[in-house]
């Protein structure tokens, strides 16, 4: 801030002083109005959907079922079915998005198959969800001949999968040399260098990593359209049809029942606040822990 | 210098520890080392001097192949210790590692406690009890002479500390595993004069115990902790010999400008 702010005595310098502060200063005001374009976007979808949202938000939403055509309900099989394939699928996409991305930094300098992984993953990474919810009921939902929890887990955890790798590849090459040395210098085999000195150096930015794909899941919705599908009722059978925010809020925005809309509202406002929160904790317990 | 003071040892008197014969190092198509050839004896310290990337980091990394690490880097020749070749092919590389401990030029802590700093090549090859860990870490906390700064705050993160401390915490590291040779590359050249100082007294005090090699290319502090010195200059060793002998009246010319400051 100070380096744009001109002094008399910098007045008076060359032209091409002159020439750098105004580029300076061009450049200063480019990213501002960048940053800034950015954060009123954030925050009118914030105030939007709070406005919209806070007027359908009661206890009945977390209390009672989804309801049918005009009567009174709320969302807890909604709520709970979400929290159950968010976590299954990130549970399922962990270990599989950490070791491949250990395998991408660590092992893979030599040969193809990383380079081709890589490549693919980053394919995957950008893959529109509503694919990965046609491959699921394809391979499986189409098999088994029902929709199912497990088959919006799985969809789920193949969309977090790749930015999982994705990360903790890329935390994992900001792990000085040095530090491997160190440890391979004790005689620490491979593995163990990996998982108890590089990986741990890194354990913040994996978690982020893993958040981050927690975040990206919670709000799809075309995966689960074809997969879990929804439940008007209470059902916590893996094996069954799973009902879910997303595809709750996508029926009931598009009802013309105004009791409907507004718990469509309401739904939309605790996906997003929830992801908002969750990012603010973590954000906040690792400051603590640098520190 | 304080060479006259010292009481008077044959410091030629030890076996050799190592044995570096007709070394050539590859870095891909770049010759880093040409043709070593060198004892370095058994509880004595061995300083590498010499201008920048004339290849004293090259050769210290040899000695226990932390080169392997890197496709594209090769040693050809032969590096005796305890009778045998350790650039075999057949040669274990971590249990070789586990014998030739390294203390790198920019203190590297662990993301760990400092207890656990020292406890995790500790726990490598030795199965302790809590008891006998704790007195390890105590151990070797102590030959580095950092356990009265530490002793209170063994849980705290090893990244916590000063630049200083956490150059012993790492020389505690290498100690604790009980290596029989230690490595130090430049190991000074990132800390102030007080730790410095602290460390240069160790070595003399490591010395009863370990084979020590040292890269510097502070010429003083290869004078004062030094027993055997060589110099090398693109890749060649230049000269070796006793460090007073080296320099007080050294053989070859280019090694005399090098320590008169004439050159490099
Ligand atoms: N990883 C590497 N790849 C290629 N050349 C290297 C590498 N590391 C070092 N060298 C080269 O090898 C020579 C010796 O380097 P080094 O042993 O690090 O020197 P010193 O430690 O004496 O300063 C230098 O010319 C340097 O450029
Ligand atoms: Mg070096």
């Amino acid at each position: 801030m100070n380096a744009i702010a001109q002094t008399p005595a910098q007045a008076e310098v060359s032209p091409l002083y002159r020439k750098r502060l105004f580029i300076n200063r061009l450049a200063l005001t480019l990213s501002l109005l960048a940053m800034a374009s950015g954060m009123i976007f954030l925050l009118w979808i914030l105030a939007v959907l709070f406005m919209k949202g806070i007027g359908g938000l009661n206890a009945a939403v977390f209390t009672q079922m989804t309801p049918s055509p005009g009567s009174a309900g709320g969302l807890l099989n909604a709520i709970f079915g979400s929290f159950v394939m968010v976590s299954l699928g990130t549970l399922i996409a962990t270990p599989i998005g950490i070791l491949a991305g250990v395998y991408l930094a660590e092992f893979g300098r030599r040969g193809w198959v990383a380079p081709t992984t890589r490549f693919v993953n980053d394919i995957l990474l950008s893959a529109p969800s509503i694919i990965i919810g046609l491959f699921v009921y394809t391979i499986y939902v189409a098999q088994v001949k029902h929709f199912s929890a497990w088959a919006g887990a799985i969809a789920l955890a193949i969309i977090a999968i790749p930015v999982i790798v994705r990360t903790t590849e890329t935390m994992l090459l900001l792990v000085p040399a040095s530090l491997r040395e160190a440890a391979a210098a004790l005689g620490a085999p491979e593995w163990k260098v990996v998982t108890m000195v590089a990986l741990r150096a890194v354990r913040s930015g994996v978690i982020t990593g893993i958040l981050l794909a927690v975040a990206r899941i919670s709000g799809e919705t075309a995966p689960l359209l074809f997969t879990a599908l929804n439940n008007q009722f209470w059902s916590s059978d893996l094996n069954a049809p799973m009902a879910n925010l997303p595809v709750v809020i996508f029926q009931f925005a598009m009802s013309p029942f105004e009791n409907w809309i507004e718990l469509a509202w309401a739904g939309a406002m605790l996906i997003t606040f929830s992801v908002l929160a969750i990012n603010i904790i973590t954000r906040v317990v690792f400051r603590q822990r640098t520190n | 210098m304080n060479a006259v003071l010292q009481p008077v040892e044959d410091v030629t008197a030890a076996p050799p520890k190592i044995s570096v014969r007709n070394l050539n190092f590859f870095y891909g198509n770049f010759q880093g080392l040409k043709n070593i050839n060198l004892d370095i004896l058994e509880r004595r310290i061995t300083a590498f001097i010499g201008p920048s990337g004339c290849g004293k980091s090259t050769l210290l990394r040899t000695l226990n192949r932390m080169y392997d690490l890197y496709p594209g880097q090769r040693a050809v020749g032969q590096i005796m210790m305890n009778g045998r070749n350790i650039l075999d092919k057949s040669q274990d590389l971590n249990l070789l590692r586990a014998k030739v401990g390294m203390v790198f030029q920019k203190p590297t802590p662990f993301p760990m406690s400092i207890y656990d700093n020292i406890a995790f090549g500790v726990k490598l090859y030795e199965n302790l009890s809590k008891a006998e860990m704790d007195e390890r870490v105590e151990w070797a906390l102590n030959k580095a002479a950092i356990w009265g700064e530490v002793k209170d705050k063994l849980k705290q993160s090893g990244l916590s500390l000063s630049g200083g401390q956490q150059q012993r915490l790492c020389i505690a590291r290498a100690v604790a595993v009980k290596p029989e040779v230690v490595l130090l590359d430049e190991p000074t050249s990132a800390l102030d004069p007080i730790s410095t100082a602290k460390i240069e007294e160790l070595l003399h005090e490591l010395k009863t115990d370990y084979t020590i090699a040292i890269v510097t290319h502070n010429m003083q502090q290869a004078a004062r902790v030094s027993d055997f010195t060589a110099y090398m200059y693109l890749g060649d060793l230049v000269e070796y010999g006793v460090t007073d002998e080296l320099f007080i009246k050294p053989k070859k010319k280019e090694t005399e400008d090098y320590i008169t400051g004439r050159f490099g």
